[in-house]
């Protein structure tokens, strides 16, 4: 009985890791450089391998983290989409150039695959612990997007949202995975490229004498041709004007600061990602992300089964933080349970935006294992 | 620039009193052949118990270190993959000004970095950099397996051109690692500091004399010992030490010194074997053409000559105390 084959991609079984590398070269990825760090070499082992075999792609090992950033910083404003990929203390390493790439706004996508920590920490066993600091962890007032995935097929899908995000807003993009949903090997559909929208950076429609670098539009995001495309380009981490030249002029700075935060804040609606699942009449909703959400899911499943109304909001967008769906579950659910392998750095985000409505409860691991089913099943049947 | 190199102080191992004891203790975890841990062990057995080691990450931190034991049986510190060098600074800093300040007597241990070759060439340049040019007295060992096996295969900057790695793939459109080794030793000699030796496992008196030198000279040293891996590289585990002999009798990787800016090449290989013997036994090099080989020849040709121009140009003093012992 032969099946007819699905036109709409290919079945492979893949890595998480491998499914940011599908996703990667689907959106457009033609740059890769990074530095080898248990647990996300996979990634960079599968660009090493894919990207020379595309037309124009170009993969560079480079000597330690600082360097890939500043390689993927430098091939962004070259006009590519440019990506790295890393782990706990690589990240950290990152922290400086993540800021100056917020404040030169270079469209980039870095991938933390979080390990437990702080320091080398736990090398090969799963954490949630990067959270705070993919949002904050670079110096100055800065905005970012930070996303996530839970499963394999979700690696893929996320990795393109990045890449599209980060092309669309001018913006850094930190796509956080664990090391469970990186080391998981799943069936999943490579979608054909049609399937999915994939977006660029704006370019000028003005002429060369024209164009301002860091000009104030209604979007809030200034079109970026490639260097050496005739626009003249000044590009410092100093505070600057429009032209790109270093300022200290009050109103210059206000509006530049300004003008960075609202590009993204703006947009809220498109970007704040999150599934609800079974949360219409929940009167006790999971908050989760990452590999614990998959844990959440089926909490949920076999609490309902035991008469819980029981809900699971499964956020995608990890900052700016999706306020408005929890806010929208006010009416009918009373608890909110956050299940996180940290002490508790979304449960934060939670009670932040928490004016009363819900009572917050946390599961926190950190020992390196996941959280199962039943711990959260356990909270869950708790009233 | 040259400088004079007190050596006075320098006490020689040979076949009759090599000690016994190594620091790095069995029930480790390295993989079966591991000839990075063998020469770790024999670094530590010249310094003897009195000394500090500070370890980059990498496989020999991860191999000693595994919970809930040590292998480790001196003070032992693991900060993180980039500042091996940075540490030692700060610990050696710290025990001379205690020293000077009478707060601690006696002299002062030897302070001892071990990384590996990604941790020295690639991450951990900078703060070998640093701590070789403030002119601190410690000895940085570089254990040299020519990649980052500790991650997976991964290539560094000391990868030699043609070896295939998990980041530098063979393939149709890639013979593998592109570009050369990194001249390591060239670049610490670089930093005008007393003593730099390249080491091999092979020759372990050899090994050991220059881990003695480097104890008796006043500031840094550095020792670059070739680590042979047989995980990383595909070879079998039992041909490890002949592997690093190959390497030397093919001057793959030559042994030499540097003392104060005078060579010293301490073996002299008179009839030099193909470098395609040294290639053939690992399958990191199998998809090499013969071309391809021919022309990595030619590199080690080149290198071995401009090594021996630079001997004869500075030849470092004849050593005191007798002739060269071999084992």
């Amino acid at each position: 009985m032969a099946k007819p084959k699905k036109k709409s991609g290919r079945e492979i079984f893949a890595l998480g890791a491998e499914a940011v590398v599908e996703g990667a070269l689907l959106a457009g990825c033609s740059f890769y450089a990074g530095y080898p760090i248990t647990p996300s070499s996979e990634i960079m082992e599968g660009m090493a391998s894919r990207l020379p075999g595309t037309s124009d792609g170009v993969f560079v090992q480079m000597e330690d983290e600082i360097a890939s950033m500043g390689a993927v910083i430098g091939a962004s404003l070259a006009g590519r989409k440019a990506m790295t990929a890393t782990s706990g203390p690589g990240f950290s390493l990152m922290q400086e150039f993540i800021g100056y790439g917020c404040m030169i706004e270079a469209p980039l996508v870095i991938v933390n695959v979080m390990r437990g920590g702080p320091s080398t920490g736990l090398p090969t066993s799963p954490a949630q612990a990067d959270v705070q600091q993919a949002r904050w962890g670079t110096h100055g007032d800065h905005s970012v997007i930070v996303l996530s995935a839970s499963d394999v097929q979700e690696c893929l899908a996320m990795t393109v949202t990045a890449f599209n995000f980060a092309e669309r807003y001018r913006t850094p993009v930190i796509l956080l995975l664990d090391e469970i949903t990186a080391h998981t090997r799943e069936k999943i559909t490579v979608p054909t490229p049609d399937s999915f929208e994939i977006l660029y950076r704006l370019q000028p429609s003005m002429p060369p004498e024209w164009y301002k670098p860091f000009e104030e539009t209604v979007r809030g995001v200034p079109p970026m041709p490639p260097l050496g495309a005739g626009y003249r380009y000044h590009v410092t981490g100093l505070t600057h004007d429009p032209l790109g030249f270093p300022t200290q002029r009050p109103d210059e700075i206000v509006a530049l600061l300004e003008r960075q935060f609202r590009k993204i804040d703006q947009f809220f609606f498109d970007i704040q990602l999150a599934d609800e699942i079974e949360t219409a009449d929940a009167e006790i909703v999971v908050v989760a992300y990452g590999s614990v959400a998959r844990s959440a899911q089926l909490a949920v499943a076999q609490a309902r089964e035991k008469g819980v109304k029981a809900g699971l909001l499964k956020l995608k967008t990890l900052f700016p933080f999706p306020r408005t769906k929890l806010e929208r579950l006010a009416p009918h659910c009373k608890i909110l349970v956050v299940p996180e392998m940290n002490m508790g750095q979304m449960s934060r985000e939670v009670k932040r935006v928490n004016t009363g409505q819900f009572a917050v409860r946390t599961i926190n691991r950190v020992d390196g294992q996941i959280i199962t089913p039943a711990e959260i099943l356990k909270v869950l049947r708790r009233r | 620039m040259l400088r004079d190199v007190d050596l006075s102080g320098y006490q020689k191992i040979t076949g009759k009193n090599v000690p016994r004891e190594s620091m790095v203790a069995s029930g480790h975890r390295a993989c079966q052949g591991c000839v990075e841990v063998l020469a770790m062990g024999m670094v530590t057995r010249a310094v003897g118990k009195d000394c500090i080691v500070c370890n980059a990450t990498g496989c020999m931190e991860i191999i000693t270190s595994s919970f809930p034991q040590t292998a480790w049986k001196t003070p032992w510190i693991h900060v993180a993959f980039e500042n091996a060098g940075a540490v030692a600074s700060g610990i050696e800093a710290a025990l001379t000004a205690m020293t000077r300040k009478g707060k601690r007597k006696g002299p002062l241990p030897t302070v001892l970095a071990f990384a590996g070759d990604g941790a020295t060439a690639d991450i951990g340049l900078q703060a070998l950099s640093g701590a070789l040019e403030r002119g601190h007295k410690f000895i940085y060992v570089c254990l040299d397996n020519e990649a980052y096996m500790n991650t997976g295969v991964q290539r560094s900057s000391s990868t030699p051109f043609g070896a295939t790695t998990t980041t530098s793939p063979a393939g149709k459109k890639s013979i593998g690692q592109s570009t050369r080794k990194k001249n390591l030793p060239a670049i610490c000699a670089a930093h005008d500091i007393p003593y730099v030796a390249t080491c091999s496992p092979a020759y372990h008196l050899d090994l050991m004399n220059k881990v003695r030198k480097a104890m008796a000279v006043d500031g840094p040293a550095y020792l670059h010992i070739y680590s042979v891996c047989p995980t990383g590289w595909g070879c079998k585990p039992e041909i490890g030490i002949s592997l690093a002999k190959l390497a030397v009798e093919t001057n793959v990787f030559p042994l030499y010194e540097v003392i104060g800016g005078r060579y010293n090449i301490t073996k002299k290989v008179a009839k030099p074997k193909p470098v395609l013997d040294y290639l053939k036994v690992q399958r990191r090099f199998r998809h090499l053409a013969e071309s391809d080989v021919a022309g990595i020849q030619k590199q080690v040709d080149d290198s071995w000559a401009y090594l021996n121009a630079l001997a004869a140009a500075f030849p470092a003093p004849k050593e005191k105390g007798g002739a060269k012992e071999e084992e």
